[in-house]
């Protein structure tokens, strides 16, 4: 064995050591969000009940009108841009404080929770690094590195999220369980020793088509999550205006998150942002196969249930522009796409064979 | 800051709730060109005309859109699930011998060619004809609107989602020509209807999806036409042979439904000059395959200028629309063959094996047809089953299976037979296999089949002076290729490109409308109202309603408020409207 085959293994062991490292920072992650969930439910917000309740009793109250805020007092003679809901919609319900619900000390957690998060990201983008490194390629040739790639780029775009400051800390604790669930997966069950590539993976392709799937597939995910969040609050919303009464666990959780609305147009921006990446994903791949198997789509396992995804989403696009088709149902449809993406991983390579599981599961 | 309002009387709420709608849809009006929802059968006339157009407008409808994608996507799951016979004929037929009764029952449902089922083709079929019958209309439709102008403001400005006020000393009709010109700079389509400037931003968004939708029939019919002119066949090439590409030399040959037999080959022929394999030699992954790649020289046309290539899996060599791929590759010994009289019939002639397993182990027959004398000169036919390892394990180490698949130690073992090799016989043949129905076995001195191991260099005898079988110090490499040519595809790209281009212009770009009404004010001062209003509710359209706020209200900047002239917070004059229709 000659001296950079040494190094490589030297390589991949850093990579696994700086893997488990940041398993551990995002643990800590983990605790300090439940810290900043559990201490924000001493405060007593109750602005979507205020709201619904108060509805309910009077139904003829106008919706809320909002005027856009500007600081500084120069503008203060400026005329006010003032906005409404359209009627009919439920617009008009506040968004929830978040998570901390306005408590110091949650607050102080949650801030934690996010360096921890962001220290937990740089660790484990330095293990993917130095995996990649150590087989001097890209790190996409198996599940494992699948799975920690996969996970540092849906931690990526939920810290990218933050420093555009849009409002998503509501999102740190679902995305730091699952993104433990995730590394556990890897490495215990998906760990495969570092290696190089079969023939049929050397291209540029891979790099194009592998890339933006993962980059897909992490945006989905938080769409997906974002959605299974709007049915919650939905329904919570629902019993309310209704003037049923919501037990106090569900009320304490989903009084902190965003309004229903809210959390409805975040999670199809994000999904209608990633569509044209995605069918462009599916294209690369066309591309690639046309030049790896001669045959631009051959109703290979992967190819279908990409397509499948891509119809799913595409579904889910359209009934958000049909009347009758929006809100719950199209969130159904959301989550069934994400359903969809996640069997094409999961359960194409485990349980279906074809070409594209030749990279050792 | 939000504001509720005292509540009204219920009938007046009915009445403004009335207003309200009214005011929306004529803002709305003509903002996209997506269909309206109609679920009532064909009104008045209920003949067969009336039936066909309520068919028609159900099938080109959203709704009726959304259930057939929602269709296509489900159709597409047992094709994933099920071998199928386009992929994995070996899959098919082994599931049809486990599964009695299932199978049948499959194939009678064309589970095992899903994608080229009728009910199958039909779900996309439907579709694509619903897709043209929903395109048409709504190109008409964007361009009636490209020709129109952008509605005139409503009634009432401070109903619409976003909105602005304040009073100014400017002139009404001076503050309304500022903002005709502030938005025509702004690259909205502006003019003036009555008191107020309509203008409208963002049609990019809907010729983006009307873009998309074409594209994606573009890329069906690109498919389609690939699919029905293709051609698709494979050739084994030794090295130091050649393949021109005529159908004769085609090993198998597939074709689409409208391929020209005479003019659809493109001409051009192509020589193996070296193959080079190499593989991982340590570690996990021991013996896959690291390079594969394929020297050749080629020229186009029937006799042009020669040039050089290398062919790699993922680097097809591509000559005047045709592919061609390397998908395979193997081992051919070079045997030499004498006869009872030691003459040669066989000359250092490599023959070709194919590989059962990922380090090569080979298999394949010997035939010596023409030329073979026994050693007392009476004609006679050899043939030979050849096992090959590029790699042997070693004597008395298990088995004859190859270790690894590159040529480190080669063992080529035999054995023999003589009589007819049936080639006369007018069935078709497998050259890789020995058909010893009318065969005699050579046998050795236990009177078992003569099989023997051989190195390199070394010979086996036949018994009784019946001549010999030589393993030459050489072992050639053969490539497979695979020589495709798709036509559409260029096509399919295009639609595809469009498509990715249209729907990003569809998904993010808003279509919005802006207004501005001045009108002058009973004491002689203008108020200047603003109203944005967007197809979906947008945090941007506030945002940019601000702005044009802002420049407009520069150059007509507030009237002092006659009331209280030192306000902290200045409200503005109309922002609470009046209250409106109750949640449904
Ligand atoms: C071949 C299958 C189809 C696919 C993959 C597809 C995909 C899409 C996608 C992804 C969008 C979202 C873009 C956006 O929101 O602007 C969309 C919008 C739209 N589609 Fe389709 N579509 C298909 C067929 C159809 C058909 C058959 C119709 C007509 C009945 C149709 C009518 C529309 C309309 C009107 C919109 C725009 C909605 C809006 O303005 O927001 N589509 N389509």
């Amino acid at each position: 064995m000659n001296l950079a085959a040494a190094t490589n293994e030297n390589l991949a062991q850093t990579s696994n050591v700086l893997i488990y490292s940041s398993m551990a920072v995002y643990l800590l992650a983990f605790f300090a969000n439940m810290a900043e969930w559990i201490f924000g439910s001493r405060s007593k917000t109750g602005r979507a009940a205020a709201a619904l309740t108060q509805k309910a009793e009077k139904p003829a109250t106008a919706p809320a009108v909002q005027v856009q805020q500007k600081g500084g007092t120069a503008v203060l003679d400026r005329p006010q841009v003032v906005t409404r809901a359209a009627s009919g919609s439920r617009g008009d319900v506040p968004d929830g404080p978040g998570a901390s619900g306005g408590d110091e000390q949650g607050d102080l957690y949650g801030r934690i929770a996010i360096s921890l998060t962001v220290l937990g990201f740089l660790v484990e983008f330095a293990g993917v690094l130095t995996r990649a490194l150590s087989v001097q390629r890209a790190p996409w040739g198996n599940m494992y590195e699948f799975n920690i790639t996969f996970s540092t780029v849906a931690v990526g775009v939920y810290l990218g999220l933050l420093a555009l400051k849009k409002n998503v800390r509501w999102l740190g604790l679902p995305l730091v369980t699952t993104v433990l669930l995730d590394l556990g997966l890897a490495v215990t069950v998906l760990y495969t020793a570092s290696d190089q590539l079969v023939p049929a993976l050397h291209s540029y392709w891979l790099y194009i088509h592998v890339s933006t799937a993962i980059f897909c597939g992490a945006v989905f995910y938080v769409g997906a999550v974002g959605t299974l969040l709007y049915l919650f609050k939905d329904s919570y919303e629902n019993k309310l205006s209704q003037g049923g009464k919501p037990g106090r666990f569900a009320t304490s959780v989903l009084e902190r998150l965003p309004a229903s609305a809210s959390l409805d147009k975040f999670s199809y921006r994000i999904n209608a942002a990633v569509f044209p990446l995605w069918t462009f994903t599916i294209i690369a791949g066309a591309i690639w196969a046309g030049d790896a198997w001669g045959r631009y789509w051959e109703w290979d396992p992967k190819e279908t249930w990409s397509f499948i995804t891509w119809v799913a989403y595409a579904c889910y696009l359209h009934a958000r522009a049909t009347a009758g088709w929006k809100g719950r149902k199209a969130a159904y449809l959301a989550l069934i796409a994400f359903g969809c993406w996640l069997f094409n991983y999961y359960g194409v390579n485990i349980f279906v064979s074809g070409k594209h599981s030749y990279a050792g599961v | 800051m939000s504001k509720t309002n005292v509540p009204e009387e219920a009938a007046q709420e009915a009445g403004q709730q009335a207003a309200q709608e009214a005011t929306e849809r004529e803002a709305t009006a003509q903002l996209s060109t997506a269909p309206q929802e109609d679920r009532t059968p064909g009104s008045a006339t209920f003949g067969v005309i009336g039936w066909a157009r309520w068919f028609w407008r159900q099938l080109t409808s959203m709704r009726v859109a959304l259930i057939l994608l929602f269709l296509l996507s489900l159709g597409a799951i047992p094709g994933s699930l099920i071998p199928q016979s386009g992929t994995d004929q070996m899959k098919v037929d082994a599931f049809k011998k486990a599964h009695e009764h299932l199978g049948p029952l499959y194939d009678k449902l064309g589970l095992f060619h899903v994608y080229s089922s009728v009910w199958f083709s039909a779900i996309y079929i439907l579709l694509f004809v619903s897709l043209i019958g929903c395109i048409i209309p709504r190109t008409w439709q964007f361009v009636g609107q490209l020709r129109g102008r952008p509605p005139g403001a409503p009634g009432r400005l401070d109903r619409m989602p976003a909105y602005a006020t304040w009073r100014t000393e400017a002139g009404a009709d001076e503050v309304r020509a500022a903002a005709l010109t502030m938005m025509k700079k702004r690259r909205y389509r502006s003019h003036v209807v009555g008191s107020a400037v309509a203008a409208e931003k963002g049609y990019l968004r809907e010729a983006g999806n009307l873009i998309f939708h074409i594209a994606l029939i573009v890329m069906l019919v690109g498919f389609a036409t690939g699919q029905l002119f293709k051609s698709d066949g494979t050739k084994l090439v030794l090295e130091g042979d050649g393949f021109a590409n005529t159908l004769s030399q085609y090993d198998d040959f597939s074709s689409g439904n409208l391929f020209d037999k005479d003019t659809g080959l493109a001409p051009f022929s192509f020589t193996l000059k070296d193959f080079t394999g190499t593989y991982e030699r340590s570690g996990p992954n021991k013996g896959t395959a690291r390079t594969y790649k394929a020297d050749v020289t080629y020229s186009e046309g029937s006799d042009g200028a020669e040039k050089k290539a290398t062919i790699k899996v993922n680097e097809p060599l591509k000559i005047d629309g045709t592919k061609i791929f390397l998908s395979g590759h193997g081992y051919a010994p070079v045997v030499t063959v004498r006869d009872g009289k030691g003459k040669i019939v066989s000359d250092h002639t490599p023959v070709p094996l194919l590989p059962i397993d990922s380090n090569q182990t080979s298999t394949g027959a010997i035939k010596i047809m023409d030329g073979y004398r026994d050693k007392d000169g009476r004609k006679d036919q050899l043939g030979f089953n050849a096992f090959f390892v590029p790699t042997f394990a070693g004597s008395g180490k298990g088995n004859m299976f190859s270790q690894f698949p590159a040529l480190d130690f080669p063992v080529l073992a035999l054995s023999a037979y003589h009589g007819s090799l049936g080639v006369d016989s007018g069935l078709p043949q497998n050259v890789y296999q020995l058909d010893t129905t009318n065969m005699k076995k050579f046998e050795d001195s236990k009177g078992e089949l003569l099989k023997k191991r051989l190195l390199p260099g070394e010979t086996m005898k036949l018994p009784n002076g019946a001549g010999s079988i030589t393993f030459e110090k050489d072992v050639q490499e053969w490539a497979t290729f695979e020589i495709a040519k798709q036509p559409g595809t260029g096509w399919a790209l295009t639609g595809a490109i469009a498509a990715i281009a249209g729907l990003v212009g569809s998904l993010f770009i808003q279509r919005r409308r802006v207004w501005v009404r001045t009108t002058a004010g009973a004491d002689g001062v203008t108020v200047v109202e603003m109203a944005g209003l967007g197809r979906s509710e947008s945090a941007k359209l506030p945002e940019e309603l601000g702005r044009l706020v802002e420049q407009l209200h520069a150059q007509a900047p507030s009237a002092p408020d006659p009331d209280e002239p030192d306000t902290e917070t200045p409200e503005p004059p109309t922002a609470v409207p009046a209250a409106e229709g109750a949640e449904k």
